[in-house]
């Protein structure tokens, strides 16, 4: 049974984008505090707290989750994967971050990171979506800039660049 | 919007966590998948000592068919419970209303359990529970009880379990008259929680479950005469009243009500016109 | 054109596509950053008493707790543009005027701990009534939001163009209506981010903030911490989540966070979140229009009067009144109207200040002309469409003078319509209308025409004041634009200029027009648009907004790369031995023209500049920098007679649009959207397309589906994205976009704006749909279910005589059709107990009794007769909070009735209420009746959403509940839902 008293720190280990990390956390600390001021990786952003906007969005044991809705000590012991992860060191984007660059899917891209987590793992449940799923999931996001449109376009055709 | 300081317990057995609810009894509290509990830390609108994180936990899993009831464990997410295989077969219902539950990555966290605890009146598993005329099974260190869903949700966010009791399972009815199945909702946006939600069960061509979620401050299920068109008309216009619903931001009674008299015709048609 | 005008993929994108943007709250911070939490106003309208910051300032890791008596000390209020007495601080001194108005600043190690001071710090109110309402507002026996400014209409101006009198005179017919727009916010995915730092030794703040101008602020800002400009420099972050107009409302939290760090000597940073957001960050202002028409009887439109009165909430922020004047010069819209008067009205009221928001009154003025014509169609029984073409400025008229003095620059509207309505699209969609219509569904058709105008003259403001005033003033106008274009010793090209990162892709546009000059590619040309007040280039028009960014910054940009082209050519002229004319620049090389094969690389010609002055051409200045700016002369001050040319381009917007509403659940569907555009030349056709589709999602939402409530205790309603529905993907209708290019004359680059076009046309496009549809003459916006349930629903079928009214609550709430209603909860009941109506007397009165009998009651002190203190723990099911409590019994009759008053106030907000209670004697007992009236304030009334009313009555009913068992109460009544649920025979608990 894992314990954290309250006002205490304890440590967590989780395996972030398959490297074993660790960093400190009160009980009370959110999972997007966690990632983006204790282990400093940034890109998961926060836009409500509440669960609504999906901006948090990042994978837990390979499922989609919202990170503000997470705390950091439940993370201990499993997997998080984060947008960090989906790009290689050589700066090479993936198909379906590429398609999202070819149908102006982002403007200012602060929905990015959690809309590209939802569909990394959605597509890989649902290779070949229809257009009425890829609105669905893409209902639990929030972009105000792009009018969703070129969102849509680019989960299609990121889905087929992936399937080929 | 960070939440106060409070302990954290993620226990590894039943046995484990009823321990810690009865030790802490009304300031413990389950976390089962957080999609509304985080939330309302996260607002500073609980003040829980103590949090007992069964979330993902492989002890609380398991869907299985038994005794003529589904049986969901406390862990089971919404999601897995909409991906088991044998969902749309088992309990039609489920499979309708499920999908209007949230999001796909609220559902992937959201708990069964945890909507059927968290008991919010426009929810649509409390409302299938009832329309089902499903129960719910809670345990704790003095034991195990099941608590039939009429008994169990009291009133907005309010159930009958006891502060050490945990829910470690909900089981949904799937006898052969409920199979002819219907849900509709209305909901200012896909995934929001139901202005007003109905389902519908037709047990034989002439009678029909109606669940109504959304209207008063927990579902109701109750059984429709659905042999003429008027009786329906009837029954609803008496139970739009009955139930009366309130006002809020999204919308007011009154257009609860004119939508329980508009829909609940329709409901009650597609549940009969279900294949058997 | 090689590069520029193609819809070339972003720059930006690969690295906010890899999570490794740079968005202020990425940014690390500078050491011993304190970190800073704003406890804010439950109420809309109350003195500040006394401020206890004790308890809060225990708690480890605190540091301290700043209010607004420790502002007022170090600096001055905010200037002001409209001549009215509305002082505002960082802070709220003595008065608060708005829900979620800052109050008290938190400072504390982390984030965490300064809201766990912030729920300790104790803050007195005595409310005051508060003033919601904009017509009521205006009325003389209105309570002032400021008494100091000794009314709430603030600023009154009449203007009047050409004739209106002898047009209204001689009109076939006039046609009225009122248009009430409503107040709403295209609300940023990122919240407010502020790192401010104070440095004592030269007196000076430095901030960074996702701030996004107009750098017209930066002085009021300086002016409020009392130092010049150059000492409060601002820096902005590479990335930006979004702003649409928002993000200037950060600027009185950049002085704040600045003064707050000079009081305790460290960098303070805040990080708005999103609760904060909603309820307080920033409206567009809500605008009641009356207007009127003189109409020939070919149904044009030969004069128009407006009378626009606009509320601004409860402060006055530079640059307000923005929105009321931006538009000036194009209040007649896309038609050819020359008789024109107008009545601009700014109004105060208790809300939060309303302040720059994309399209930026053009949505108010808009919904109200677009509406106005199909109103004139109706009542004239012509065609919408036809009255929309009789009306418009007709082709061939450009450069086109309106009635009040906008320079419309180019365009070709008939062309427009009938591109747009051509094709088969309006037959495809009257057909389905007739289809609809058989089949019993109710569809409507809608248009709307509007003129977008883009960059805002930087005298439009100043049409507010009088001529004299103007005069004495002295004149303003204009909008300065400035860009740098430098090329480094191996030919690298980097550019920088003054507009702020909001998402638009403006280093992509950027890149490709000094590209498209130096003959590179886009990959070549380093764009950087971090602004820093310290070194950039910048002038007071600085900043994104009112799309100055295509006729504005692109324009000094292209000019900067011009000058350094025509550098390179001489340079290269000289070189190669041909004349400067004779050279090109193509791929990388610069090379004579009649002989390619002379040709130089870019990189040595630009090497020549730096290491070789010896070789340039005689007079020429080494090093290779340029900057530009641009300043176009259209843009002139207001006449004398206050005509005022508010923007350098004028786009045109076309939308047209079928709707279907269901007769079942009242839902409007956006079947089919066309919307036809001409914004001059485009830049980058892809990322224009993307900045319509925005648009267009915002506008749709104005439309149908986000509105900030208030009830009338000016309790502020939609706190959480569930309560503020902001719509997504499964809301979006299909959306058929088409182009036509005019130039603009007025620029080198023929751009205009065309981001904001849409948040004008679509609500008014939509609004006339649904008037169609439905054959009503008011649509309320946005336009939910539950109101067009009440336009099209009729009276209610009766309550069955068999029914009894639920008892309990009974509330007025403001659901969707009704939400001008009060927000005051009411309800009754009754308990029954066995106890004689002495005995319940006797019991009520005592204190002991009372402590177990409110609910969660940990402890009651009597402070005088019939007079308690509390402090209670309430709630429902999971959600609970902490109170203090007060309770008093008054209008006492003994043994038959007396009125329970109270308050309870606690960090989850507050709520006082009142209750009736009347003993009845019945049997040998007594029923105990009960009426009430509670109203809730602050968080729970914000956040609270759909369960606040209910929540409400089950804490009231708790308590009744519990005083009557202790006194032999009768068991509860089998409620309905459970008399119906044991229907199906269920078997109860077992065990
Ligand atoms: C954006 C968004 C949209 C949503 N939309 C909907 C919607 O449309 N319809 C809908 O029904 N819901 C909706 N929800 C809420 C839903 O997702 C939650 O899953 C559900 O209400 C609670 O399940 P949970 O497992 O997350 O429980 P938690 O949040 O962990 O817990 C909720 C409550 O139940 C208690 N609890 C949980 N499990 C147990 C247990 N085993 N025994 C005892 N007590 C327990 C907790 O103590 C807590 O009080 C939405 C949530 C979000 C964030
Ligand atoms: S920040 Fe987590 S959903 Fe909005
Ligand atoms: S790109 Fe800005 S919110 Fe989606």
């Amino acid at each position: 049974m894992r314990r954290v008293a309250k006002d205490t720190k304890a440590r967590v280990t989780l395996t972030l984008n398959g490297k074993k990390t660790t960093g400190e956390a009160e009980s009370r600390t959110l999972l997007t505090d966690f990632l983006r001021h204790e282990i400093g990786m940034t890109g998961t952003h926060v836009g409500c707290e509440h669960g609504v906007c999906g901006c948090c969005t990042v994978l837990i044991d390979g499922v989609a989750a919202r990170a503000c809705l997470t705390l950091a000590q439940a993370a201990d012991g499993r997997s998080v994967e984060t947008v960090e992860s989906l790009t290689g060191l050589d700066g090479k984007l993936n198909p379906l971050q590429e398609a999202l660059r070819d149908h102006h899917a982002l403007q200012c891209g602060f929905c990015t990171p959690g809309i590209l987590m939802s569909f990394t793992d959605f597509l890989k449940r649902v290779p070949d979506p229809t257009v009425e799923q890829v609105k669905d999931v893409l209902g639990g996001h929030i972009c105000r800039c792009t009018g969703y449109q070129g969102l849509i376009d680019a989960m299609m055709d990121g889905a087929k660049r992936l399937r080929s | 919007m960070k939440p106060r300081a409070f302990d954290y317990v993620r226990p590894d057995t039943v046995a484990e966590a009823v321990d810690i609810l009865a030790e802490y009894g009304d300031d413990a509290r389950i976390m089962a998948g957080g999609q509304s509990l985080m939330a309302i830390l996260n607002l500073r609108m609980a003040e829980p000592k103590v949090i007992v994180d069964i979330g993902g936990h492989t002890a609380f899993k398991g869907i299985k068919v038994a005794n003529g009831f589904l049986e969901v464990g406390a862990s089971v997410t919404q999601n897995e419970l909409m991906n088991w295989p044998d969902l749309a077969k088992t309990s039609p219902l489920l499979a309708k209303a499920l999908p209007w539950v949230g999001h796909f990555q609220t559902r992937n966290r959201g708990t069964v359990c945890g909507s059927l605890s968290h008991a919010d009146p426009s929810s649509e598993i409390p409302l299938s529970l009832a329309t089902l005329g499903g129960e719910v099974v809670l345990r704790s260190k003095r034991g195990e009880r099941v608590v039939a869903a009429e008994e169990f949700q009291t009133g907005m966010l309010s159930t009958s379990r006891e502060p050490d009791e945990m829910m470690v399972a909900a089981r949904f009815p799937i006898a052969a008259n409920l199979k002819r199945a219907a849900f509709r909702e209305v909901a200012r946006r896909h995934g929001d929680f139901a202005i007003l939600a109905l389902a519908a069960v037709a047990e034989t061509d002439t009678s029909v479950r109606l669940g109504i979620g959304g209207l008063a401050d927990r579902p109701v299920a109750t059984r429709i005469d659905a042999s003429s068109k008027s009786a329906i008309a009837d029954a609803l216009g008496t139970l739009a009243w009955e139930l009366e619903g309130s006002d809020d931001i999204h919308a007011t009674a009154r257009y609860r009500r004119d939508l329980l008299r508009r829909m609940g015709p329709i409901v009650i048609e597609e549940a009969i016109s279900c294949a058997a | 054109m090689e590069v520029l005008g193609k819809p070339l993929v972003r720059k930006e994108d690969a690295a906010l596509l890899s999570g490794r943007g740079r968005y202020a709250d990425d940014i690390a911070e500078p050491k011993r950053t304190l970190q800073a939490h704003v406890i804010r106003s439950p109420h809309a309208h109350a003195m500040i008493g006394r401020i206890d910051a004790r308890a809060a300032l225990e708690i480890p890791g605190v540091v301290a707790v700043i209010t607004g008596e420790d502002i007022a000390k170090i600096s001055d209020p905010f200037l002001v543009a409209v001549k009215a007495d509305v002082p505002q601080w960082s802070l709220a001194v003595e008065r608060v005027r708005y829900v979620g108005e800052p109050v008290a600043l938190v400072l504390a190690e982390t984030r965490y701990i300064a809201e766990d001071a912030g729920e300790a710090v104790e803050i007195e109110y005595q409310q005051l009534p508060a003033i919601i309402d904009l017509r009521a507002a205006r009325e003389k026996t209105s309570a002032l939001v400021h008494e100091s400014a000794k009314s709430n209409e603030v600023h009154t101006r009449a203007f009047t163009y050409g004739d209106p009198d002898a047009a209204f005179k001689a009109a076939h017919k006039i046609v009225k209506m009122t248009s009430e727009f409503p107040r709403q916010s295209f609300m940023p995915m990122e919240c407010f981010v502020v790192v401010s730092e104070y440095r004592p030794a030269d007196d000076s703040y430095e901030v960074m903030a996702n701030f996004q101008g107009p750098f017209s602020t930066q002085p009021v800002m300086a002016r409020a911490c009392r130092v010049p400009g150059t000492r409060f420099r601002i820096k902005t972050p590479a990335d930006s989540g979004g702003s649409f107009g928002i993000k200037l409302s950060v600027f009185p939290f950049m002085v704040l966070c600045g003064l707050a760090s000079k009081i305790v000597g460290r960098p303070v940073k805040w990080v708005e979140d999103r609760l904060e957001h909603l309820v307080a960050a920033s409206s567009g202002p809500n605008r009641i229009t009356e207007v009127e028409a003189a109409v020939d009887k070919d149904g044009r439109i030969t004069a128009l009067k407006l009378d626009q009165i606009e509320d601004y909430g409860a402060f006055l922020r530079a640059p307000m009144p923005g929105p009321l004047y931006r538009m000036h010069g194009a209040l007649t819209g896309a038609y050819a109207i020359q008789n024109l008067s107008v009545v601009s009205r700014v109004v105060m009221t208790n809300k939060m200040p309303s302040a720059l928001i994309r399209g930026f009154g053009g949505p108010q003025m808009y919904l109200t002309l677009e509406r106005l014509v199909q109103m004139i169609a109706r009542e004239m029984g012509l065609d919408h469409l036809e009255v929309i073409k009789r009306n418009l400025i007709p082709a061939g008229s450009f450069p086109y003078k309106t009635a009040a003095g906008s320079l419309f620059d180019s365009g070709d509207y008939p062309r427009c319509v009938e591109l747009a309505t051509g094709g088969g699209r309006l037959e495809a969609l009257m057909k389905r209308r007739d289809d609809a219509r058989k089949s019993g569904k109710y569809y409507g058709i809608g248009f709307a025409a509007v003129v977008e105008p883009a960059m805002s003259n930087m005298g439009y403001l100043s049409t507010l004041l009088s001529p004299e005033a103007r005069e004495k003033a002295g004149p303003k106008n204009g909008a300065v634009s400035l860009a740098s274009v430098r090329v480094d010793a191996l030919g690298a090209v980097s550019v920088t200029a003054d507009c702020v990162v909001c998402g638009q892709g403006h280093e992509t546009v950027l890149a490709q027009i000094v590209a498209e000059q130096l003959g590179l590619r886009i990959e070549d040309i380093t764009v950087n648009l971090e602004l820093d007040t310290a070194n950039s280039d910048w002038s007071i028009a600085a900043g994104t907004y009112s799309c100055r960014f295509t006729p504005g910054t692109a324009v000094a940009a292209h000019i900067a790369a011009q000058r350094i082209r025509d550098k390179l050519s001489r340079i290269a002229a000289k070189q190669l031995n041909v004349l400067h004319t004779d050279i090109e620049f193509v791929k990388g090389k610069i090379r004579s023209k009649s002989n390619p094969d002379n040709a130089m690389a870019f990189g040595r010609v630009a090497g020549t500049a730096h290491w070789s002055p010896i070789m340039l051409p005689d007079g020429m200045d080494p090093a290779l920098r340029e900057t530009a700016v641009w300043a176009p002369p259209e843009l002139t001050p207001p006449s004398h007679d206050d005509r005022i040319n508010t923007s350098l381009t004028y786009g045109f917007v076309f939308d047209m649009c079928g709707v279907e509403i269901d007769p079942v659940t009242c839902e409007v569907k956006v079947e089919k959207y066309v919307s036809m555009h001409d914004a001059g030349r485009l830049l980058n056709p892809l990322i224009a397309e993307g900045q319509i589709r925005g648009a267009f999602v915002q506008g749709l939402a104005t439309a149908l589906y986000e509105e900030f409530v208030y009830d009338d205790g000016g309790s502020f309603l939609t706190g959480t994205f569930a309560d503020y529905v902001v719509p997504t993907a499964t809301e979006l209708p299909e959306l058929e976009l088409m182009h036509i290019e005019s130039p603009s004359p007025f620029t080198p680059l023929g751009a205009k704006g065309l981001a904001e076009g849409n948040c004008m046309s679509t609500p008014a496009c939509i609004a006339n749909a649904i008037a169609d549809a439905l054959g009503v003459e008011n649509v309320q916006l946005p336009a939910t279910p539950a109101r067009i349930n009440a336009m099209i629903s009729g009276e209610e079928p009766a309550r069955p005589a068999h029914v009894a009214p639920r008892q309990g609550i009974a509330s007025a709430g403001t659901g969707g059709a009704k939400q001008k209603d009060a927000r005051q909860i009411k309800g009754s009941g009754s308990v029954q107990v066995s106890a004689s109506p002495e005995k319940v007397w006797e019991a009520l009165l005592d204190p002991e009794n009372l402590k177990s009998v409110i609910p969660g009651c940990h402890a009651l002190e009597v402070v005088g007769p019939n007079d308690y203190r509390a402090e209670v723990s309430l709630g429902v099911g999971i959600i609970r909070g902490r109170f203090k409590a007060q309770v008093k019994l008054t209008d006492l009759k003994p043994n038959q009735s007396g009125r329970l008053g109270g308050s309870i106030s606690g960090p989850l907000g507050n709520s006082s209420g009142t209750g009736l209670l009347k003993l009845v004697p019945d049997g040998g007992g007594t029923r105990i009746d009960y009426d009430y009236e509670v109203a809730v304030f602050g968080k729970a009334a914000a956040v609270g959403g759909r369960m606040i009313e209910g929540a409400a009555q089950i804490v009231i009913s708790q308590f009744f509940a519990a005083f009557g068992r202790k006194l032999g109460g009768a068991p509860e009544k089998k409620s309905l839902a459970k008399r119906l649920g044991s229907l199906w025979g269920g078997k109860g608990t077992t065990k």
